[in-house]
């Protein structure tokens, strides 16, 4: 069948499944809503959290970072589930211990202020809608090539599915419909990995395939990529870094605290049946979150082999050893069509040129070949997944199993944010604080009018996101690493952190991670706007904007004891609080308000 | 009170072990001593690479299971589990 039917079918097919179960499992009372009904199992909850936790940034782009960053991307790999050791290990059964709906929630009662709430809220939303930026760049992505149009009118449509999708459902039917969707997006995932990995190393285990030698011949693949890549002139792949070590260092370690300080995350594990449960479940989300994360190395370094492979067809440096323009593959052409992938024939050779041209000696070289230049004028790293199994001939189900895939991957996080924007405003903002006699069904209405807010805003920012779907997510964990989890993890750590000191340790922390993310990348991401520029020699250190949430979170540590020390100590009954909280007896019933 | 706050130590005590663990396969392996590890090779790529982009992830996974068993039986042990 054609590809286009197919994907039609398959994407088709799989989102009547997701309609379907929401409309099945549809909302009814506010605590359904928010959080699901009490005694979901923790292999399910794992799966859904699973599903909540991979967006379009790892599904459809972190690959792309990988192919192009080789080592250096490892920060995305280690980041994204190291992070669940801190959340399994410091946080989460001592939130379902406290069984609350929301993370303000929690704030706004152990540091017995109405104020610490509401700055969590401000810190929650601005950390969930630059998320939600990043998922909308991974959707237009999508939907651009799905549909064949430029990619923002892909990201509109995107932007109606996901408001008709996550206003509709709520928490209930999001976790049944999440568990659809691990099993669709793992799916699509792990099976042109495994025809890739056996093509390419005759091993279909593609966690096994990057260590095995090529299919022919004895030449191990990693090395085969590190000669092809460096003979254009580009970093060896194995061992080029991202900055510096030390940026490497923050960033990792600015994702694993950024991780455990999500509240769409977070807000799982209050669904658990028991504390014991909210342990087991973070271990069961990574099982199903790890099950893609050793796939995405394979999927990224054979995408980059094969993409040089396609255009590089010859010796370097032969003018037959370069593809012909009008000779250019298909998904080549369909890419273009998106404007996310451009060539631009420089030296007027009617064939295609891919190469380093910033690497000095490199260039002088090119220059000897008759090469002007490197002519890919863009090949945007979000594209590489979704072309992966195009570029390696794999057949069209394939293809549009990995469409429906990715947008399984990018409208489950997106839905799963949404409904915690949702809840930080209905619940927190207007219940808590506001409105308290709000009646059940204002307090619905209010969350879905602030859902289409959020979906409004973060559509308009993905029409010129700040980075790669994947780096606009890294900005959003900065957010929450350097305002929440210091705040969440002091909460119940340390007994002595009063209301002042949480405060200012949470405005300090974000508001220096702000101010760094801005002053480099514009403020409101708006490129203009930007007065220091986004240029490594202007960087604290070397540490890049998306990496700098650990800074912040340190800030947001020294501040928060220093600040506590100087004033009041908490009073006597939040004291008996913490320690009630450290032992997991007497939890209340999952969630019954 | 005491028996609670025993059970507190225990539980931080083994914190900052499985911690420590995780500390050293991602940030010490996969970052600091890279380029030393890579020296070795499992199969086609060095032992640091290999760290930061897959063995840090296994490992991450275990951590959870054994804090998980060691916390329920932690819990029994100082009979603060539930029910």
């Amino acid at each position: 069948m054609e590809l286009t039917t197919l994907t039609y079918a398959f994407v088709g097919a799989t989102f009547a499944l997701y309609i379907g179960i929401a409309f099945w499992a549809r909302a009814s009372t506010t605590g359904e809503f928010y959080v699901a009904g009490k005694g979901i199992h923790p292999v399910a909850n794992g799966m859904a959290t699973a599903a909540d936790w991979m967006s379009a940034a790892s599904f459809i782009s972190m690959a792309g970072l990988i192919a192009f960053n080789g080592y250096g991307a490892s920060v995305f790999l280690m980041g994204w589930t190291g992070g669940y050791v801190l959340l399994a290990l410091l946080l989460a059964p001592y939130l379902r211990k406290f069984g609350k709906f929301t993370v303000p929630e929690f704030i706004g009662e152990r540091y017995y202020s109405r104020t610490a709430r509401i700055v969590a809220v401000i810190c929650l939303i601005l950390a969930s809608i630059t998320y939600v930026i990043g998922q909308m760049k991974g959707i237009g992505v999508a939907f651009s090539r799905f549909l064949e149009t430029d990619y923002d009118t892909g990201l509109y449509i995107g932007m109606a599915i996901v408001f008709i999708y996550s206003v509709m459902g709520g928490m209930k039917g999001i976790t049944y419909t999440q568990i659809a969707q691990y099993c669709v997006l793992i799916f699509a995932y792990t099976v042109p990995a495994i025809f890739i990995s056996l093509n390419i190393t005759g091993n279909p285990i593609p966690q096994l395939g990057i260590l095995s030698t090529m299919a022919e011949g004895n030449t191990y693949m990693m090395d085969k990529l590190n000669l092809v890549v460096s003979e254009l002139g580009f970093n060896e792949y194995t061992t080029q870094v991202l900055g510096s070590k030390l940026n490497m260092f923050a960033y990792t370690l600015t994702l694993m605290i950024g991780t455990a300080g999500l509240p769409h995350v977070i807000i799982r594990f209050f669904t658990v049946p028991k504390v014991k449960d909210a342990r087991v479940t973070a271990g069961w989300a990574l099982v199903f979150i790890a099950i893609l994360y050793t796939t995405a190395p394979a999927v990224g370094s054979m995408a980059r082999l094969n993409l040089m492979n396609t255009i590089q067809t010859g010796p370097v440096g032969e003018a037959t050893g370069n593809i012909a323009y009008e000779n250019r593959p298909q998904w080549f052409k369909n890419w273009e069509s998106t404007g996310l992938l451009k060539f631009e024939d420089k030296n007027g050779d009617g064939r295609i040129q891919y190469y380093n041209d910033k690497n000095k000696e490199f260039a002088e070289k090119a220059e000897s070949f008759g090469w002007k230049g490197n002519e890919m004028v863009k090949v945007d790293r979000d594209i590489m997944v979704l072309a992966n199994p195009e570029i390696a001939n794999l057949p069209n189900w394939v293809i549009a199993l990995v469409v429906a895939g990715g947008l399984a991957a990018a409208l489950s996080t997106a839905a799963g944010l949404l409904l915690a924007i949702a809840s930080s405003i209905s619940h927190d903002l207007l219940k808590g604080i506001f409105k308290p006699d709000i009646t059940e069904r204002h307090e619905l209405m209010a969350g879905r009018i602030a859902m289409a807010g959020a979906i409004g805003a973060a559509g308009y920012f993905g029409l010129h996101p700040p980075d790669f779907a994947a780096g606009t997510v890294a900005i959003a964990f900065g957010l929450a690493a350097s305002s929440i989890f210091p705040a969440l993890m002091m909460g119940i750590f340390n007994k002595n952190v009063n209301r002042t000191g949480a405060v200012a340790g949470m405005v300090t922390g974000i508001g220096i991670t702000m101010l760094y993310v801005f002053q480099h990348k514009g403020i409101m991401f708006i490129p203009d706007t930007s007065f220091l520029g986004d240029m490594s020699p202007n960087w604290f250190f070397g540490i890049s904007p998306n990496a700098f949430g650990c800074v912040g979170a340190l800030a947001n540590f020294a501040v928060a004891i220093g600040v506590s020390k100087m004033t009041a100590a908490p009073p006597e009954h939040i004291q008996h609080l913490v320690e009630d909280i450290r032992i997991p007896a007497g939890a209340p019933a999952a969630t019954e308000h | 009170m005491n028996k609670n706050s025993d059970y507190w130590k225990e539980n931080l005590r083994l914190v900052v072990v499985l911690l420590t663990i995780w500390f050293a396969v991602s940030f010490l392996f996969g970052i600091i001593l890279v380029d030393t590890l890579n020296t070795i090779r499992v199969g086609g790529v060095g032992l640091g690479f290999w760290f930061a982009q897959q063995g840090s992830i296994y490992v991450f996974l275990a951590l959870i299971f054994v804090y998980t068993k060691k916390m329920n039986a932690l819990d029994r042990k100082y009979n603060v589990h539930e029910d």
